[in-house]
Formats: C-alpha cells, structure tokens, sequence
C-alpha cells in the first residue's frame, strides 16, 4: 500500500528535477522517452506474434463450429468462416444418429461427473487435512507414497483392476469410474488441497481446539469453509477431466446403454462413413459445449489451480 | 513448493528431527487414519494392490475365462522378439521426445511474450488456454481428423496457393507428426505454469542487470532460464510422464488401429489392442510394467540430469 501511493509521489519530483535543468536528470528522462517509444513498437510486435498464434489455434474450432452449420459437401470444400444460410440439420440429425438420443449420453456422462466430483471432494478433502494437519506415524512414508502415485501411469493398474470389477459384476455400470474417486485416488486433488491447507493459519485451528473442538469440528467448521477455492478448482478439474475421460469408458461401459459421451462420439465416428461428417462436427460441439462453458465460469479457478501446484 | 520439488527435497533432507517430529506423544494416529481411511483403501484396494496382481499376471497367460497359468518369463522373451511392440516402442519415444520439447518450447516462448503487464493479457491468456483443456476429448481428435484428411481444412488452405497437400492422417510418413501437432497445440497449461514461475523472479535482478548493461538476449540466458529451471524441470517431468500414457488421440485418429501402417501405434494403444481386444491380459500387464519401468528411467534420468542445469535459489 505504502510503496504504491510512494510512487507517483516520486515520479512527480522526478518531473520537477528535471524542469529545474541538472543535467543528469535530464539526460534520464530523455532516455526514458526514447525507451518508450522503443517499448510501444516492442508491445505492437507481442501483439502481433499473439493474434497470429492465437489466431492459428483458434480458427479450427471457430471453422469446426461454422461448419457444423453448413451442408455436408461444403466441409470439404470452404475453408473459410462465412455463412450463407444456418443449416440445422446437422444438429437434428445428429442427436438421434445412435441407438438412443445424444442427450441420452449426456445425461449419462453427467452422473459419473457428478458421482466424481462428489467422490474427490470427500475423499481428497478428508486425506489432505490428514496430511497437512495432523501428526501420526508413517506420515512421510504415507506422503511420499502419495505424491508418487500422482505419477503412477494408470495403464499398470488398468488390467488387473478391469479382472476386479469384472468380477464383482461392474462392468457397463458406473461404478468402476466412480468408486475410485470416493478412495481418493486421485492424488493430484490431495496434493492440491494439502498445499491449500498449509496455508491457512494453524492459529485458527488452536483458538477452536481450545474451545473444545475436536478434529472433526476443525475439519467441518474452520477447515473446510476456509478451502472453497481449492474446493472449487477440484471441481473444476474434476469435472472436465471426467467429462473427458475416453479410456476408461472405453473399457468398462460396452453397452450402449451406458455409453458416455466420449465413447458415443467414438461409436458415431465408426458407425458413419465420411457423409456425415456435418453431423459428426454438430456432436462434437455439443460435447464440447459443458467443457467450455465450465471454462469460462471457472477459469479463474483453472488458472491459480495449475499456477499454485506447479509452483508454490 | 511443486509435488516433484516436495518429493526431492524429502529424498535429499536426511538432518535432524524438527520440532514436530520429536513431539511424538503429541500425535493424533486415531484421528489420522480415520481421515486417511478412504486414501488408505483405495491405495490398497485400487492401486497397490492390482499393482502386485499385475506383477503376477505379467509372469502367467490368462484370457479371463481360465485361470492364470504361469509361464515364467514367457510373456518378457516374447516381447523381445515383436517387432510391433519395437515399433509402438519407437512411435512412442518418437511421439514423447519431439513432442514434449516442442510444446515446452512453445509454452515458454508464448510466456515469455505475454509476461510483463501486456495489454489484454487475461484474454489472450485464455485463447492460449483453452485447448488444453479440451485437446484430450474425442470431439478434438475427429476435428483433427478432418483437418489433417485428404480433403481437410490444412488442405483446402493449401490448396488456395496451390499447393495439393497430402493425406496427412493418411499418410505413414506424417500421420504422427499431425498428433505431435496436436499435442503442441496444449501448450495453455504449462503456459500458465511458467507465467506463474516468471512473476515470481525478483524485478531488482533485471535492473541489476540493466545498470551493468546486460542485453535482453544475456538477461534471458543469465537471469530467467536459471530462475525458472526448476519450473522447467517440473513441466519436463510431469509431460514426459503423461506423454507416455497417451491414448485417445491416436485411438480416434486412427480409428483405433493404429495406422496407416502402424505409424501411429502408440504402446499404450498395442497394449490395450491385447489386453482388452485380444484378451490376453498376461501380455498386457507385462507390458504395462515394461511401460511403468521405462517411464522411472527417463524420470530418474531426468532427476539425475536436474543436478548439473536445474538452479535452485535456496
């Protein structure tokens, strides 16, 4: 606060020391200005760089919408980004191209989002308070067991996990992808939330055990109102990996009953030949669509999530 | 401090008990594991425990309907000798050593861009970003199918000055390259990370360094690359660890053989063709702990490496 409001204040006397002619002063503020300008042509050339790679990566999904609005035999021949009329068959089309309706999948991928995000909050929330607060034996080894299950490639456990659920008689249901998340083994949201945790006040914590608290008290009452925002980018993250998440689906969900929205997209690529590809695009978007609208609400969350696990 | 830092500093720290350490009859271990207890089930029951189950299965045939019957060392000998699994070998490194530098290069340069208070940064750093987050799904990988196709968009654009471009997707030669593109085409993430890692540099050292007459080149290489190694060092790390383990783009791209020609074979993809296609699971889980073991090596070459580039300021 101090040093903001010290600033003008010195860039004013600045000013007036070099009205009142000392050279060196001057000679200051004159290179001052020939590095601004030198800074403004700087700043055109990183905007430039920006808004042509940006506009690079963004076109295809600025073409892929505008063509999901043209007829078919137009998408491989247009290039470009206008439209003559809106064609929306291929959204109609589309939606009742599988066995079932497409919102019929979504409604699908819904509830494994929602069971998800429901799992690695409780889950996540409980063993990062373990770890961040509380002292018991085999905490280092149980820690660094964790982080280094963050790194564990999911392939080495898919198999014999797969035999598992098979045999409990999971397999087309969605348990195989929810269960999981309720045993926390999504070690990155742990992780996240432990280094949340540590940055809480620990006197918080001891003016509520002095008035008799106990740890599940501290938990519920301090803890957990205070970590919304890690709350939040868990269920941020949560949310659009799930909603992502092909390989898993691919594996346990073959009835296309269950199919979530990856696997459905995939069953709609394999089951058209290369006509429909106005339809194929229109789906796509439509499943895009939560992924980006969560972006847009959310990014705030997104962002300080990555930059704070990669980080501090 | 980043999981990776975390996990080095425990490995390096071997110094006396600290306070907390000592104050043992200041534990709570009742209250621990009942908090830990879901983590605790899900590493036995999810994770450790199919981890051994897969150690054992990788030395039987098994086809899910018989029981495992154990064959030794089979399964390895038997992967020395396929030549499919030495191509998905060398479609993967090809994919994980051209594509993690390239995108770690893209990220860094568009940061380096972006950093100090430009105009629109917010914007612009959400343009950048968004594709990371959704590279991963399907409906990007059929978009990227019919960009990189005979008559897809890369094409018809090329095809307006008159180039006649391949089938990019369906030709073996470039067929990978188009899902290398798409991986650079995530950079958003790590981006963020090393926006985050350049704000954290001291101003005062780049006025240093500006008194002494320091150009922009001999900043960046004597001032922001030893600062942000360790950033650098992180993003290596955790892309080359899930570069290993991609799937999806290559599953759909392909339409889930790996072609044209098995130049998109991703090992993670030969592993699931027979595991789950062929049913022969003991295969598979002896390829997925060749994978587990490749994976330890780079990231041990990596941590080893890390000594003599990575500078920590502490």
């Amino acid at each position: 606060m101090t040093k903001l409001q010290s600033l003008p204040a010195a860039s004013s006397s600045d000013a007036k020391a070099g009205q009142s002619g000392k050279s060196p002063r001057r000679r200051e503020s004159r290179g001052n200005l020939a590095f601004s300008r030198s800074a403004r042509t700087k700043g055109l050339i990183k905007h430039a760089i920006l808004i042509l790679v940006g506009g690079v990566m963004i076109y295809p999904l600025l073409w892929m919408v505008v063509s999901s609005l043209r007829p078919n035999d137009l998408i491989f021949r247009e290039p470009g980004l206008w439209l003559e009329s809106l064609e929306m068959s291929n959204y109609t089309d589309g939606w009742s191209a599988l066995t079932h309706p497409f919102g019929h999948y979504m409604i699908n991928s819904a509830i494994v989002v929602l069971g998800s995000i429901v799992g690695n909050l409780v889950s996540c929330s409980m063993a990062a308070y373990a770890f961040a607060r509380l002292q018991f034996s085999g905490k280092k080894l149980f820690f660094g067991i964790m982080l280094l299950t963050i790194m564990l490639p999911f392939h080495v456990v898919i198999v014999p996990q797969y035999i598992l659920f098979s045999q409990i008689g999971w397999v087309n249901t969605f348990w195989p992808l929810i269960v999981p998340k309720l045993l926390a083994t999504d070690a990155f949201f742990v992780f996240l939330m432990v280094q949340f945790i540590r940055g809480i006040p620990k006197d918080l914590d001891e003016a509520a055990r002095i008035d008799g608290a106990g740890h599940p008290r501290i938990f519920l009452r301090v803890i957990l109102p205070l970590m919304v925002p890690a709350l939040a980018t868990t269920t941020i993250f949560t949310f659009i990996w799930t909603w992502n998440d092909f390989f898993g689906a691919l594996i346990y969900l073959t009835d296309p009953d269950m199919f979530t929205v990856p696997v459905a997209l995939r069953a709609f690529v394999d089951s058209q030949s290369a006509t429909s590809w106005g339809s194929l695009f229109a789906m796509s978007i439509v499943s895009l669509l939560p992924v980006f609208l969560v972006f847009l609400f959310g990014q705030r969350f997104l962002i300080k999530g990555i930059a704070t696990t990669g980080i501090k | 401090m980043s999981a990776i830092g975390e996990l080095s500093t425990m490995t390096r720290r071997k110094g006396p008990a600290t306070k907390e350490e000592k104050k043992a009859n200041g534990r709570d271990n009742k209250a621990a594991y009942i908090f830990l207890l879901p983590w605790l089930v899900g590493l036995v029951a999810i994770t450790i425990g199919p981890m051994l189950m897969s150690l054992y299965l990788s030395f039987t045939d098994y086809n899910l309907l018989q029981p495992p019957e154990w064959v030794g060392l089979d399964n390895f000998v038997r992967m020395f000798g396929d030549a499919r699994l030495h191509n998905s070998l060398g479609v993967t490194f090809t994919y994980v050593l051209v594509g993690v530098p390239l995108q770690l290069a893209v990220a860094l340069l568009i940061a380096l861009v972006l950093d100090k208070g430009l105009r629109g940064l917010p914007f612009y750093r959400s343009v950048f970003y968004l594709p990371s987050l959704l590279g991963g799904s399907v409906a990007i990988a059929i978009l990227w199918k019919q960009i990189f196709g005979t008559t897809g968009l890369v094409n018809q654009v090329l095809a307006m000055v008159g180039i006649q471009g391949p089938g990019w997707i369906s030709d073996p030669g470039t067929a990978l390259g188009s899902i290398i593109l798409l991986h650079v085409w995530t950079f958003g993430a790590p981006m963020i990370i090393f926006l985050a890692g350049l704000r954290q540099i001291p101003v005062m050292y780049y006025e240093a360094a500006k008194v002494d007459g320091a150009t922009t080149l001999q900043q960046f290489w004597r001032i922001t690359l030893p600062m942000l190694s360790p950033i650098i060092f992180f993003n290596l790390v955790l892309q080359i660890i899930g570069s290993f383990q991609s799937f999806t783009q290559a599953f759909i791209v392909s339409g889930g053989n790996g072609g044209p020609s098995d130049s998109t074979m991703f090992f993670t993809l030969y592993l699931y063709q027979k595991g789950f296609g062929q049913f022969d699971m003991g295969y598979a889980s002896a390829m997925a702990w060749f994978l587990l073991v490749i994976i330890g090596v780079f990231t041990a070459i990596n941590f080893i490496a890390s000594k003599y580039w990575v500078f920590y300021d502490d």
